[in-house]
């Protein structure tokens, strides 16, 4: 654990679709990380992590923009956010520059600094004050890319123990995809809604109240199928939960003042 | 086999209302991937293993000509003869003047994908040669006029109700629906076929380079009868097959079984080393290994070498969420699942498997379990970025692409960007939280409900809160 009168430079990477859809995401983050000592800006020059282009294949553009994410996160300590996606993506910039290309050796240092927010809590920070308190029987989607890029399945669970009020149901199959996956469900609807709903059912059955993840696309992408399907069930970020924020109505919900059901 | 991989989209779309074969897919997911975890959880080592197996797989892939001379040397000191044949037309014409030196009238096959690949019973029927299949599932397809979706379990995409079907009808015997007699009955009818060919063909798993073997492995013993009943064995198979020593075969057949089946070891393991020699009881009096290429020797040095350490355990498929939810046929050609997305376009063309590399969420799954732990998601991203360089994605995705990460490059304009999309989300959402309908993302909207924005982006909050 680090000395607490040391405050680790951190910097966090915000991701587009928490900096789009949930801002909340990123505050609790922030607060996660303050509580545990350390000191969070918010680098201006970030945008996206470039996923999208990585993966349909437009190269020239994914290093154009880890070009940018590199030189916008130069000197924090460590890169942190709440998203294994995102991060995983980050540690992709290794793979984009030849041996020879300077900006290989500055991916690899970036690589060895960026951290899901979970995993720097627990792994890094080895931090565990978590003084929140939450009523609810939860169940816990591992995304693909935190689950088995960056190995993120015991630190969420770990954190969550501590929350007050809470018990995890673990729904069958929670290592298996919900279908998201970036683009894919948009260019193949009809696979990835099949997928989702197979994900939906498993949470269902798992009769929990509040499904918790760790990565918004899915987030968004559970909760949208949820919502059509009619079920009531709340979809949060962990770090939401884990912040003691969970005022602001859940993912797709409408404000509670309105009347309609949460 | 006619290709529909231009089609996968359409064909995926039918697979999913097809209630027959969700049904049979049902069964798959509680099956193999079951049985494979708990063979994993027996063995401790079985990580070692696979990392034994990978280094193993690379070793080979350097030195391929080296290990594939070896064998052919070894085939042709047993008496045999090694045939090497670059494209699908060079080994069916092979196989054709085999069978007709012999004068063959009817070959038995075991299962071989290499023939599916290659096309071979197509090709042997024109040319009035009668193949039979006599791996069971293969022998259902036959009847079916059907083709495999899975790369072991061939007709992993019928029930039972679809083989009682067919045995009436091309047995003439009264319909039954118990497996034991639908079995007896399929071993009757091949029992004559067996006796009657002049030609078996086989598959192989591996060669061995040490000994000039070919080793099948299946679990039903058909392949015996396959290659030791007729006077001429034929092994069609493909070079990356070969293996140093029996030895490191045995490496391999461990890390098959369990990845594939979850069985410690497949029950019958075949090992075919040259022709029948003198004093022995039975086997082929002419012993023909046919060695395709069909594009691989290209992978070697390329991007897609490590595709070459493929042993063809179908764990991948298996375990695939998208292989799951539409089986095997939707991919439109011979492999199925992520392998097949990464060895179909190398052989018949990314202009026509486009749709396959790209249908993945890149979840990771099948990298997870595949033994010789290739990175199926790398791969299938390189055939994208090959599909980007010769400007063959869909205008949509690349203008979309084009134009989304003109923004992404400039945080400044991408603040306003994320801002409009923001305000454009929450004054769609009006007080409800979700959107039901967005005009151009029914892709999304079709099938789930948006979530609406919460307030405004994080970056116009977070410069507020700092500025106060
Ligand atoms: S790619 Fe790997 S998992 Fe898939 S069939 Fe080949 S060896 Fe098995």
């Amino acid at each position: 654990m680090h000395a607490p009168e040391k405050p680790i430079k951190v910097g966090l990477f915000v991701t587009c679709l928490v900096d789009m859809f949930r801002p909340s995401i990123g505050f609790a983050t922030i607060k996660l990380l303050e509580n545990a000592g350390c000191k969070v800006s918010v680098p201006e020059a970030q945008t996206c992590c470039g996923q999208p282009a990585f993966n349909s294949g437009d190269k020239k553009s994914t290093q154009d923009i880890a070009r940018q994410t590199i030189q916008a996160f130069d000197g924090y300590e460590y890169v942190v956010g709440p998203s294994g996606s995102c991060i995983g993506m980050l540690h992709h910039y290794t793979e984009l520059f030849d041996e020879s290309d300077p900006w290989k050796a500055r991916a690899e240092d970036l690589k060895k600094r960026a951290f899901e927010i979970t995993s720097f809590l627990t792994d890094v920070l080895d931090f565990n004050t978590i003084l929140s308190k939450y009523d609810a029987k939860a169940t816990y989607h591992d995304s693909c890319a935190g689950l088995r890029e960056l190995g993120v399945k015991q630190q969420p669970r770990k954190l969550l123990a501590k929350v007050a009020n809470l018990t995890l149901n673990e729904m069958e199959e929670s290592e298996t995809c919900c279908g998201f996956g970036g683009t894919f469900c948009v260019k193949y609807p009809d696979i990835s809604n099949r997928m989702v709903e197979n994900k939906t059912s498993n949470i269902v059955d798992s009769g929990a109240t509040t499904l918790l993840g760790g990565d918004l696309g899915c987030l968004l992408n559970m909760a949208g199928k949820l919502k059509r399907q009619g079920h009531k069930i709340e979809t949060r970020h962990i770090v939401e939960v884990l912040a003691g924020m969970t005022d602001e109505p859940a993912i797709g919900d409408a404000d509670y003042e309105l009347g309609q059901p949460a | 086999m006619q290709i529909t991989s231009p089609a996968f989209k359409e064909n995926a779309r039918i697979a999913l209302h097809d209630a027959g074969l969700q049904k049979a897919l049902g069964n798959l997911k509680e099956g193999f991937p079951v049985k494979r975890s708990t063979a994993v959880a027996r063995m401790p080592e079985f990580e070692q293993l696979r990392d034994e197996g990978t280094a193993l797989k690379n070793h080979i892939l350097e030195n391929l000509d080296i290990y594939l001379e070896q064998f052919e040397a070894n085939v042709i000191k047993n008496g045999g003869h090694v045939h090497w044949c670059r494209t699908p037309e060079d080994a069916c014409k092979k196989i054709l003047d085999i069978c007709e030196e012999v004068d063959a009238k009817t070959v038995t096959k075991g299962k071989s994908m290499v023939s599916e690949e290659i096309n071979l019973n197509d090709y042997l029927e024109k040319n009035g040669v009668e193949p039979i299949e006599t791996d069971l599932g293969e022998y259902i397809l036959q009847l079916r006029g059907d083709h495999p979706s899975h790369i072991i379990a061939p007709a992993i995409h019928l029930n039972l109700e679809d083989v009682s079907e067919i045995f009436h009808e091309k047995h003439k015997r009264p319909k039954s629906s118990d497996p034991k007699v639908l079995m007896q009955e399929a071993r009757e009818m091949l029992r004559e076929k067996f006796a009657g060919a002049d030609v078996g063909i086989t598959g192989a798993n591996f060669l061995v380079a040490e000994t000039g073997s070919t080793i099948i492995v299946t679990n039903e013993g058909n392949g015996d009868l396959t290659q030791t009943l007729p006077k001429t064995h034929i092994v069609v198979t493909s070079i990356e097959k070969v293996v140093p020593t029996l030895e490191d075969m045995t490496l391999f057949l461990r890390l098959l079984a369990r990845s594939a089946t979850g069985q410690e070891f497949t029950v019958y393991n075949t090992l075919s080393t040259g022709p029948r020699r003198a004093g022995d009881q039975d086997g082929p009096e002419n012993f023909h290994v046919v060695l395709v290429d069909n594009g691989r020797s290209e992978m070697v040095g390329s991007e897609f070498q490590e595709m070459l350490r493929c042993i063809r355990c179908s764990a991948c498929m298996n375990h695939c969420p998208v292989y799951g939810a539409i089986g095997g046929h939707s991919y439109g050609w011979v492999y199925p699942g992520p392998m097949g997305s990464v060895l179909t376009p190398k052989m018949i063309g990314i202009e026509e498997a486009g749709l396959l590399p790209n249908a993945s969420t890149f979840c990771g799954k099948c990298e997870s379990v595949c033994p010789v732990r290739i990175p199926l998601p790398k791969l299938m991203r390189h055939w994208r970025e090959d599909e980007f360089s010769k400007h063959l994605s869909p205008k949509a995705v690349r203008w979309g692409i084009g134009g989304w990460a003109f923004f992404a490059k400039r945080p400044t304009l991408y603040r306003l960007l994320s801002i409009s999309s923001n305000l454009f989300l929450r004054v769609m959402a009006g007080k409800k939280g979700h959107i039901k309908k967005i005009p151009l993302a029914g892709g999304w909207t079709d099938g789930r409900d948006m979530p609406a924005p919460r307030g405004k982006t994080f970056m116009s909050q977070y410069k507020s809160r700092k500025q106060r």
